[in-house]
């Protein structure tokens, strides 16, 4: 289930270049927060570190109150979707979704029934019933991306972490999709983390927003707190066009969520 | 514009791209007769050679022991040559594509080495390295082991003129594809094997088919570096290249053509492979290129 991530001075950098310079970040269970920020300013570095998918040079992850540098990747359990979805191009949607549950060790992998069933389920969940046969070449791109994120979700993740999650879309697949996960998000209830450059973006879907500059956090909070009291003349310059009507009223704790999972 | 406008003019239509026909028979004319000059009638004449005295003569070349020690000490050699470069080679692309190290350019030069240095030097070397006479040679002599004038130093060398295909075919296509497909795998929960055999081979099957291809046809064909290290001692380390050449030499043309023949119709066989393999596959070929 859904566990909350605690990230404590975060460092990381290629080369002489500093990526990350001490980042920390508390995210709760079951809550939807943005990584927003400029090109470089460090978010997808932060992301996949959260991920396992980057070394880190100092610092510590937490999912609940496990030390995430004592997992493995497959030990993780994360729900990750890239930028660019990177289905599997050579494999139909089935095995696409299916993929991470058949990885798992015979001990722990459900049976052949099992897996279908659980596909055809998150394949209704992302709405794209019936197309279990087709190739990511012959989908759209809000397609592939639901496809990316139903993948992710079939290991049943701790946390679920998306990349650019509408980047790659245009601009009324992208209105749509971020609705659409908005609702998703509040059915199944997961910590979801997701960089985005689109203020609008992230105002209008997350529970609290992280503002990310030359690898620090400038302010976190929520939409509201971002706005009224922005902290730094950074995040003051970069959200002064927002508007605040869109963003997502404040909600009560997650009570009674569809249990996907 | 409608034709009721402008019935009475019929010019051919414009192609701003096309060329004239006149151009375009030139460039194809060209083009033929160059194959055709350069490809096709060796090719022809191969076959005709081979055959000019009759099938009976033709086929009874091959009950030649030596020659049939030749066909067999070739596909003994690339039978070893070709799946070590196939391995090798795909552990050179996937740590050049995927991995970031010191020394990677180095490595990059290194394998086309074979590529960029004259065979004949390269079955040189071993020679300097092995023979009885070479840096390796008194301890080799002094345990018992052939190398030099041996079945060893000629996969050695078969080994090493071949190495590149299909590294070579494999590296830009694994760069192209990047890393995300395989980090996808393992947020997944798949181990790297696992990863390797389900994602990242399934993307590379075709180039790394013609690379074995290519690489085969290059193993059978070897005759620089072979030459050098095989000491073309017939029965025991003549190939199917090094055993024509030793037929021509004779004047035993018919033989000499027959083998050829047999050498041309293995390169036929693996290019109607790749075709019939390419037909068959279309569709999925294209997925694959696509996305």
């Amino acid at each position: 289930m859904s566990v909350a991530v605690t990230v404590k001075n975060l460092t990381k950098s290629f080369g002489r270049y500093p990526a990350l310079g001490g980042v920390s970040l508390q995210v709760e269970a079951g809550e939807l927060v943005a990584l927003l920020g400029p090109s470089g300013s460090g978010k997808t570095t932060l992301l996949r570190a959260v991920a396992g998918l980057e070394q880190i040079d100092g610092g510590q992850v937490f999912f609940g109150d496990i030390d995430a540098n004592q997992l493995t990747l497959r030990e993780r359990r994360i729900g990750f979707v890239f930028q660019h979805y990177a289905l599997f191009r050579h494999m139909p949607v089935m095995d696409n979704i299916a993929f991470g549950l058949r990885a798992r060790p015979r001990k722990t992998r459900p049976s052949a029934q099992a897996i279908r069933d659980k596909v055809s389920e998150l394949l209704s969940l992302v709405q794209l019933d019936g197309l279990e046969a087709r190739y990511p070449s012959q989908l759209s791109g809000g397609q592939r991306q639901r496809v990316a994120l139903a993948r992710a979700l079939a290991i049943e993740p701790r946390v679920l972490l998306l990349d650019e999650p509408f980047g790659a879309l245009d601009a009324k697949v992208r209105k749509d999709l971020r609705k659409w996960l908005r609702d998703l998000h509040q059915r199944t209830g997961h910590t979801t983390l997701f960089v985005t450059h689109d203020q609008d973006e992230a105002f209008e879907l997350a529970d609290r927003i992280a503002i990310l500059n030359l690898g620090k956090i400038e302010q976190i909070g929520t939409a509201a707190e971002i706005v009224r009291s922005p902290k730094t003349s950074f995040v003051e310059d970069f959200v002064q066009d927002i508007d605040l009507k869109r963003a997502p009223p404040a909600r009560d704790k997650p009570a009674a969520r569809l249990s996907l999972i | 514009m409608s034709d009721a406008v402008l019935p009475a003019i019929e010019r051919p239509r414009a192609q701003p791209m096309g060329e004239s026909g006149l151009v375009k028979g030139l460039l194809i004319g060209t083009a033929l007769l160059f194959l055709t000059a350069f490809l096709f009638l060796p090719l022809i004449t191969v076959f005709l050679e081979g055959f000019r005295k009759g099938a009976d003569v033709f086929f009874d070349s091959f009950s030649d022991p030596d020659t049939m020690a030749a066909v067999k000490l070739t596909l003994l050699v690339a039978a070893i040559a070709v799946p070590f470069n196939a391995l090798v080679g795909i552990a050179a692309s996937w740590a050049i594509a995927k991995f970031n190290f010191a020394g990677k350019n180095l490595l990059l030069t290194l394998i086309d080495l074979p590529f960029s240095i004259s065979p004949v030097i390269s079955g040189l070397v071993y020679v300097l390295l092995f023979s009885a006479h070479g840096w390796l040679g008194p301890w080799l002599i002094a345990n018992d082991i052939e190398i030099i004038f041996a079945v060893p130093g000629i996969v050695l060398a078969t080994v090493f003129v071949t190495f590149p295909f299909v590294a070579r075919e494999l590296i830009p296509l694994m760069q192209s594809q990047g890393t995300s497909e395989e980090e996808a795998a393992l947020t997944l929960g798949a181990s790297g094997f696992h990863t390797f055999l389900r994602v990242t081979l399934p993307n590379i099957k075709w180039a790394l088919l013609y690379g074995v291809l290519l690489c085969n046809a290059r193993a059978m064909g070897e005759f620089g570096a072979v030459s050098v290290v095989s000491g073309h001692i017939r029965g025991l380390t003549n190939t199917m290249p090094l055993h024509i050449e030793i037929l021509y030499n004779e004047y035993n043309f018919v033989a000499a053509f027959a083998v050829a023949t047999l050498l041309a119709g293995l390169a036929l066989l693996t290019l109607v492979a790749k075709s019939f393999l390419e037909w068959r596959y279309a569709g999925e070929l294209a997925a694959s290129h696509r996305h």
